[in-house]
């Protein structure tokens, strides 16, 4: 790179863009952010299902609908969501070398991210409510 | 290299990967509970009777434990990213008490899982 006498770009805009998702480092700093956001709303999770468990149908369902439970739900599914998919798209850079497996694959992530956070995100919409 | 022992961190490193990729697959099992439970009561008691049964205790079981060790491996790499704790024997004592804490942690959510639902 130094000896290309004829690059007028920085150092900085020599490599931005770049990194096998053409994503640089945003996707270092995400998985941090939603990392620590997801410490306190895990906990809150593996409490709630605790004390869910032997619930029936009509306890569970008001719980859920719970303004409270339902948005930290919402947004702990979001984070996790972004996290994991993260996560998945590094797993994919780091194995698959091929250009169309690789893009396939990332795609697909995607979708399936997006897939389960729709269903999820609705079913709390519809015990919210009601229907 | 028969001298060469196999690193706790490495093992640490794999299980943070794996664990990761159990919970993609498992939220699945969240979005399901989440739907079965907007859903009709019949439904909702069959997909609660999946996971009351033997293999679905085991398979949350798993889940949970996922959980905790993905969630402690990451404080783990919060520590890391401040650049503290990297010596190495430092890393290995942390790696130890990374997996011991999440069987730990994984068996007190069970038993107090099991305490509620009894109490």
């Amino acid at each position: 790179m130094s000896a290309n006498h004829t690059d007028m770009r920085t150092p900085l805009a020599r490599v931005r863009g770049l990194g096998s998702a053409r994503e640089g480092t945003g996707v270092f700093w995400r998985q941090r952010l939603t990392g620590v956001a997801l410490v306190p709303l895990t906990l809150f999770f593996v409490g709630f299902l605790v004390c869910m468990n032997g619930a029936d149908y009509a306890a569970v369902r008001s719980a859920l609908a719970h303004p409270l439970v339902a948005l930290v739900f919402a947004i702990m599914l979001v984070a996790g969501l972004v996290h994991m998919r993260l996560g998945m798209q590094v797993i994919i850079e780091d194995y698959v070398h091929g250009e169309g497996a690789k893009l396939t694959l990332l795609m697909l992530n995607t979708f399936f991210t997006i897939a389960v956070g729709v269903v999820s995100v609705f079913a709390l919409a519809k015990l919210s409510f009601g229907g | 290299m028969t001298v060469y022992r196999w690193p706790v961190t490495m093992t640490m490193s794999i299980l943070h990967r794996v664990t990761g990729g159990a919970l993609y697959v498992g939220t699945l099992l969240v979005a399901w509970w989440l739907t079965a439970a907007a859903g009709p009561q019949a439904y909702f008691d069959f997909v609660n009777g999946i996971f009351g049964s033997w293999i679905g205790r085991l398979i949350l079981f798993g889940y949970t434990w996922a959980l905790v060790h993905h969630m402690l491996g990451g404080i783990r790499h919060f520590v890391w990213d401040t650049a503290a704790a990297m010596e190495k024997h430092t890393a290995s004592k942390i790696a130890w008490a990374n997996i011991i804490a999440s069987v730990v942690l994984t068996l007190l959510i069970w038993v107090v899982g099991y305490y509620a639902r009894g109490a």
